[in-house]
């Protein structure tokens, strides 16, 4: 018995100390390469600044309080979005997931409304909003809505049926069943829900800050765009890759305390 | 048969599996008599689509009694059980127990253990209370029951990290929880591996005898049927062909001269009918 307990934990035999360090040597290894290739001279600082250029342009932004203003910007309008499009997604997802009328009723419209590229919607969009802040949150909220809707329809679909017939056998009330047997099985899908839909908000956000808008982080880019000032504009991209890791992050921390009890999340 | 009850096994003949031993020292001071409901079945049909599953099963079970089911694949066995644990809707005929039986009286356990895998092992065995759930003495009873099981030391675990037979035993604590009257089993044993199952009929048979619960076990396995079992039916074809008394006093040695002679039996009464419906 005891050999048999030791073969999962011998799995998942890691480096504790380096797990954490080790995924960020490509990055590392990146910046360095590229500051050695404008060093050099071997890349024209037209086509692209130093990352020692664009961490004292960021460095300056900072200190005149610009950046972080546009990056407060953005980040509110990505979180609004977010919260708005997922908890739409997250209801819909609910009722056509426990309720076969809610779903003929629904699912076929949002299908259909799902191939349409939400991007595409962007003249129209600004034709019904203009450039003021309900237009980013109304795109945004629009392509965080099917991820979360379709991952959580999914996840309540594909809840171990024997599982909620147990719940029945030891006389679990509906909303006892959904508590404990129907919410908790669909958790895990809802997770990859969140997660693809922290991708697309920030796609949606940087498309159309850069198109419309007059603050946040794409119009930073946008803005130095026309003024021919490229190390802003390469700063605003580096700025959104680490938005981006900094979401997908909070999201596995909070997938790995919510669903401890998953094999694949479990430490020994 | 209360008889036959009363020759406990003794700690020698438990050799293989301590936790049933020591279990077993706790509990043999108290005798309880029979708390089982009788079941009482009378012509009992059950068809899904065009296929008649169930045509016409009468059937009697006295309360406390252990009876085994055995029949091929497909042949209605485990939709019989299904119907006494009321999963399924009953086409004609009737089910009683003799008395307005609880839900909680009735209690199944399945081949695969069901376990909640997002709940630790006692709250696992909690969900057996059912409305007693909110009960103030619910915890102490869910621990008095994973310990009948022998995995009170595992209470905190996710169930994740227990073996196939561990789950299994969660399984039957949280069906042993709310103290059932019937306590229906289907294949329960069926994915275990050899050792494992042999203990596991070693613990059956002990908390069906310190329950006193009536018992019905659906198996493919007939040498588990003859070990556990007072009584054996064999299903054919949606009716019970034959029934088989095991008049052999417990605690029964695996193996022995007389079980094996009736395990041959019942098995040449199976194949039999099997021959008869294809070449083999």
């Amino acid at each position: 018995m005891s050999l048999i307990d030791s073969l999962p934990r011998a799995r998942s035999l890691r480096l504790p100390q380096a797990d954490g360090l080790v995924q960020w040597i490509v990055p590392l290894a990146i910046v360095l390469i590229w500051q050695a290739a404008c060093v050099t001279g071997f890349v024209s600082a037209r086509v692209l600044p130093a990352p020692s250029d664009v961490a004292l342009v960021g460095w300056k932004l900072l200190l005149s309080g610009e950046l972080a203003r546009n990056i407060w910007v953005s980040f509110w309008r990505a979180i609004v979005g977010f919260v708005i499009g997922g908890g739409i997604g997250f209801a819909f997802g609910l009722a056509n997931g426990l309720s076969q009328l809610s779903n003929k009723l629904t699912d076929t419209t949002l299908q259909m409304v799902r191939n349409i590229p939400h991007l595409a919607l962007i003249p129209l969009v600004i034709l019904w909003f203009g450039i003021d802040e309900s237009a980013k949150l109304f795109l945004v909220a629009l392509g965080v809505f099917f991820p979360i809707y379709l991952n959580t329809l999914h996840g309540i679909r594909t809840v171990d049926p024997q599982l909620i017939e147990m719940g029945r056998i030891y006389g679990m009330s509906d909303g006892e069943l959904f508590r404990r047997v129907i919410f908790p099985g669909a958790l895990p899908s809802i997770f990859v829900g969140v997660r693809f839909a922290l991708g697309i908000m920030w796609l949606t956000l940087i498309v159309a800050e850069t198109i419309a808008a007059s603050s946040g982080l794409g119009y930073m880019a946008m803005q130095a765009r026309e003024f021919m000032l490229i190390d802003v504009v390469v700063l605003s991209i580096l700025i959104y890759a680490l938005l981006g890791k900094l979401a997908d992050s909070a999201a596995r921390i909070l997938e790995r305390l919510t669903l401890s009890w998953h094999p694949a999340f479990q430490k020994h | 048969m209360q008889e036959s009850r009363l020759l406990l096994p003794d700690a020698g003949s438990l050799d293989h599996s301590d936790f049933i031993e020591q279990a077993h020292v706790t509990r043999r001071g108290s005798e309880a008599s029979s708390r089982g409901l009788p079941l009482i079945i009378r012509g009992l049909r059950k068809s899904f689509g065009d296929n008649e599953v169930l045509r016409g099963i009468d059937l009697h079970i006295a309360a406390g009694q252990f009876v085994a089911i055995v029949g091929r694949s497909g042949c209605g066995k485990s939709t019989l059980l299904r119907l006494i644990a009321g999963l399924e809707t009953i086409d004609a005929g009737t089910i009683s127990f003799g008395e307005e039986a609880r839900r909680e009286d009735v209690r199944v356990m399945f081949q695969e253990p069901r376990l909640l895998p997002w709940a630790r092992v006692l709250s696992n065995v909690e969900v057996g209370l059912g409305r007693d759930r909110a009960s103030p003495d619910a915890q102490a009873r869910a621990e008095k029951a994973l310990t009948e099981v022998g995995l009170a030391d595992k209470r905190g675990q996710w169930p994740a990290v227990l073996s196939g037979g561990q789950k299994q035993r969660v399984a039957l604590a949280r069906a042993l929880v709310s103290e059932p009257r019937v306590l229906a089993f289907d294949e329960p044993l069926g994915a275990l591996d050899a050792l494992t199952r042999i203990s596991m009929q070693r613990l059956l048979e002990r908390v069906w005898h310190d329950q006193a619960f009536t018992a019905i076990l659906v198996t493919h396995d007939v040498s588990e049927a003859v070990a556990l079992a007072d009584r054996v039916l064999i299903i054919e074809d949606g009716r019970i062909a034959h029934y088989v008394n095991v008049d052999i006093p417990r605690p029964r040695r695996r193996g022995s001269a007389d079980l094996a002679a009736l395990e041959g039996s019942i098995l040449r009464e199976l194949l039999q009918s099997a021959d008869d419906i294809s070449d083999l």
